[in-house]
């Protein structure tokens, strides 16, 4: 008995260690980013790195908020991921459902052409997009950029989200009609609720996508006064891989918050098993 | 429940409508009315600064026709400019450097300023600054800013070592050069240099002009043939003994990117680094309390030459502000201001009347050594070949960096920058 409890317990100190291990392998970039954001120019070119910085100081995010917008910059692209977000999921959503529930060729075409689509590097369609948004007049504007992000998050968002749709039983909507609900009840009352978890993830995928994308915000974006972070952060580096290490990661801190607050707003909606035992068989 | 259902909608309505209006209010007008938009790639503080200020400065000077700063960034100009070339709105003034710019002349992106400059500003800059914007004949584009490349040492090892420190009237040879690291690596503790060669084609071909070499051959008919003789063997050979025959070089730095090196160098691993004048700010930011560097003069081969690449201003063919950008770019380019930005930088202005300020002359911070560097400047003949930065990515990066890693031989090197080489060239060879 009491070996088995000496057992018991040495694995689950066991179990706690390799969660340890694997939260600290997390956690170490974003240590790390503090770290250097805390660093000296001096301390930063040492040969043998601390993790804790050796001389404090907020010298870097002094540097950093003084020479660029980061706080409007930031607003900007809070702004451009929350709109995308909404507007990809509130595309993906119903058309999900429909990829799912009802089979016809049309719809295998349409699952067959979100796939091919993904295999396409964006690089090949820049030239071409820019040139349609510009007779749209969406080029340099922030619109345009919402569409953009909206438009290429929209295959994986659309193929995820009709994953979680076809797990949700159809007995249960049957069962719903059964009970005198009609379509929009049905899909308001039992399929929602069970798609919270699938329309979260695909928020948090679409938010984190559109606030960390590059290329398109370049290329779309010429004013500086509605410039989106990744922009801003970019202007700490220079020509052959020398970059301002100190600004730079005191700016990429600034640009982490945001991911991690709208993670931990939604991250409620995450559950598993809401259709466990939901029919029988 | 209908009610505030209702009111619920409404809401979501008037926050969606709000937003859409919100980001609507971002959108952009006629480039017409817009203001010139210059494109600019400074990104060291200094520079940022100088840049902005000098925008300011023109646009209290000149607010009928005003200048937005739009900050770039090096990694990715080029793309971001194709693009905007080929979508038709490309920013009115583009900061680059000389290599990139006989692409885009190729494709006619750019105005010929030739009619366009002040002849004080054509005479204040040397000829061989305004070869590496001149393509075709036409001035593509104002040389604003030029980077020797130089070592950097320890001066504590040099003065325990007891060598020779060299002056920019008597400089190392390659062959001193070779011998003095000798004295100065101690096996196992430390190097005499560190080349950092990550992305090393334009240094290579920069520093292979001190035995004439050249490495294109431009022929009357205008059609580029690549060429590896024994003049451009000489400077990648000897850093490759250095690295394999001599262990005088670091072959930990092989990989490295120009700043990777410093901190090796700062904690007496490596008794030199090699890079460009530029490096300097890095070290006096990073180096520790009592740490003394120097800067050395450049190499001497047959000559002293170095092929040069210039930091540069152009104007956009599609600009229609294109005698106010040039007019811009002329007052950026006044030697007061070329000063603020080499400053800026840690480079060297084009201007010669800049050469001679006196914050450029003095001995603090080796300003006196990187200004005379530049005397040894020459255009650097890839500037002219159009189908350089596809020969440099798809066949010279790659097989620099498998010579330098000892995986292939110097004749293997030759024979892929030559015949892979040609192969690119030809493709280019109708404009």
């Amino acid at each position: 008995m009491a070996s088995m409890s000496v057992r018991r317990t040495a694995a689950r100190t066991g179990q706690y260690l390799a969660l340890l291990c694997y939260l600290v392998f997390l956690a170490a970039p974003l240590l790390w980013l503090v770290s250097t954001a805390l660093k000296t120019p001096q301390e930063m070119a040492r040969l043998d790195p601390t993790w804790i910085p050796l001389a404090p100081t907020l010298g870097n995010f002094a540097e950093a908020f003084g020479e660029q917008d980061l706080i409007g910059a930031a607003e900007r692209s809070l702004l451009v991921a929350l709109a995308s977000a909404v507007l990809t999921v509130a595309i993906a959503l119903p058309a999900s459902y429909v990829l799912a529930r009802y089979k016809s060729v049309l719809n295998r075409i349409a699952l067959g052409w979100v796939l091919v689509s993904q295999v396409f590097p964006f690089i090949l369609v820049i030239i071409a997009l820019f040139m349609i948004l510009r007779q749209f007049g969406l080029v340099n504007s922030l619109v345009g950029l919402v569409i953009v992000h909206a438009t290429f998050c929209l295959p994986f968002v659309l193929w995820m989200l009709q994953g979680y749709v076809r797990g949700i039983p159809r007995g249960l909507e049957e069962a719903a009609a059964v009970d005198g609900a009609g379509r929009w009840r049905t899909l308001a009352s039992v399929v929602a609720p069970l798609l919270a978890p699938g329309t979260a993830a695909a928020l948090m995928f679409a938010f984190i996508s559109s606030w960390n994308e590059f290329l398109f915000a370049l290329i779309l974006i010429k004013d500086p006064e509605i410039q989106t972070l990744p922009l801003v952060l970019v202007s700490f580096t220079g020509p052959e891989g020398v970059a301002r290490l100190g600004p730079l990661a005191a700016a990429s801190l600034l640009a982490t918050v945001p991911s991690l607050l709208f993670f931990a707003f939604i991250q409620r909606q995450f559950k598993g098993g809401l259709v466990d035992g939901a029919v029988k068989g | 429940m209908r009610t505030r259902a209702a009111k619920r909608t409404r809401a979501t309505a008037a926050a969606a409508l709000g937003t859409v209006l919100l980001l609507s209010g971002c959108s952009g007008t006629d480039p017409a009315d817009e203001p010139m938009r210059y494109l600019s790639l400074a990104w060291q503080t200094q520079s940022v600064e100088a840049n902005k200020r000098l925008v300011e400065e023109w646009n209290e000077a000149n607010p009928d026709r005003p200048v937005q700063y739009v900050q770039g960034s090096w990694d990715n100009v080029n793309d971001q400019l194709v693009t905007a070339f080929e979508g038709g709105d490309p920013p009115d003034i583009i900061h680059n450097e000389s290599p990139a710019l006989t692409s885009f002349q190729y494709r006619n992106y750019l105005a010929d300023l030739s009619g366009d400059l002040p002849e004080s500003l054509r005479s204040d800059i040397k000829d061989e600054a305004w070869q590496t914007v001149t393509i075709d004949g036409e001035v593509v584009g104002v040389p604003l800013l030029q980077e020797p490349q130089v070592l950097i040492a320890n001066a504590d090892i040099l003065k325990e070592a007891g060598v020779r420190i060299p002056t920019s009237e008597k400089p190392w040879t390659w062959d001193e050069f070779a011998e003095i690291s000798k004295e100065l690596t101690v096996p196992g503790e430390r190097h005499a240099v560190a080349w950092p060669l990550d992305n090393a084609v334009n240094r290579m071909l920069n520093l292979s002009l001190n035995y004439g070499g050249t490495f294109f051959d431009i022929g009357a008919d205008h059609k580029v043939t690549v060429k590896v003789g024994d003049e451009e063997r000489e400077v990648v050979r000897r850093i490759h003994d250095q690295l394999y025959k001599d262990g005088t070089a670091a072959r930990a730095a092989v990989g490295m990117t120009a700043s990777d090196p410093l901190p090796g160098f700062y904690a007496g691993k490596y008794a030199m680094v090699q890079g460009g004048v530029y490096t300097r700010q890095q070290v006096t930011e990073q180096a520790p309390d009592g740490f003394e560097w120097v800067m050395l003069p450049p190499l001497v081969g047959d000559s002293a030459a170095q092929g040069a690449t210039s930091q540069t201003l152009s104007v956009a063919a599609e600009s229609p502000h294109r005698e106010d950008a040039a007019d811009f770019i002329s007052f950026l380019a006044e030697p007061e201001n070329q000063v603020d930005l080499a400053l800026g930088d840690w480079l060297l202005p084009t201007s010669q009347e800049a050469l001679k300020a006196p914050e450029l002359t003095t001995a603090k911070n080796q300003w006196d050594v990187a200004t005379a560097a530049s005397d040894n400047l020459e255009p650097a003949p890839y500037l002219q070949v159009a189908g350089f930065d596809e020969w440099k990515t798809r066949v010279a990066q790659p097989a620099l960096q498998e010579y330098f890693g000892n995986r292939i031989s110097i004749d293997e090197l030759a024979r892929r920058l030559e015949e892979d080489g040609n192969v690119v060239m030809a493709r280019y060879e109708t404009k």
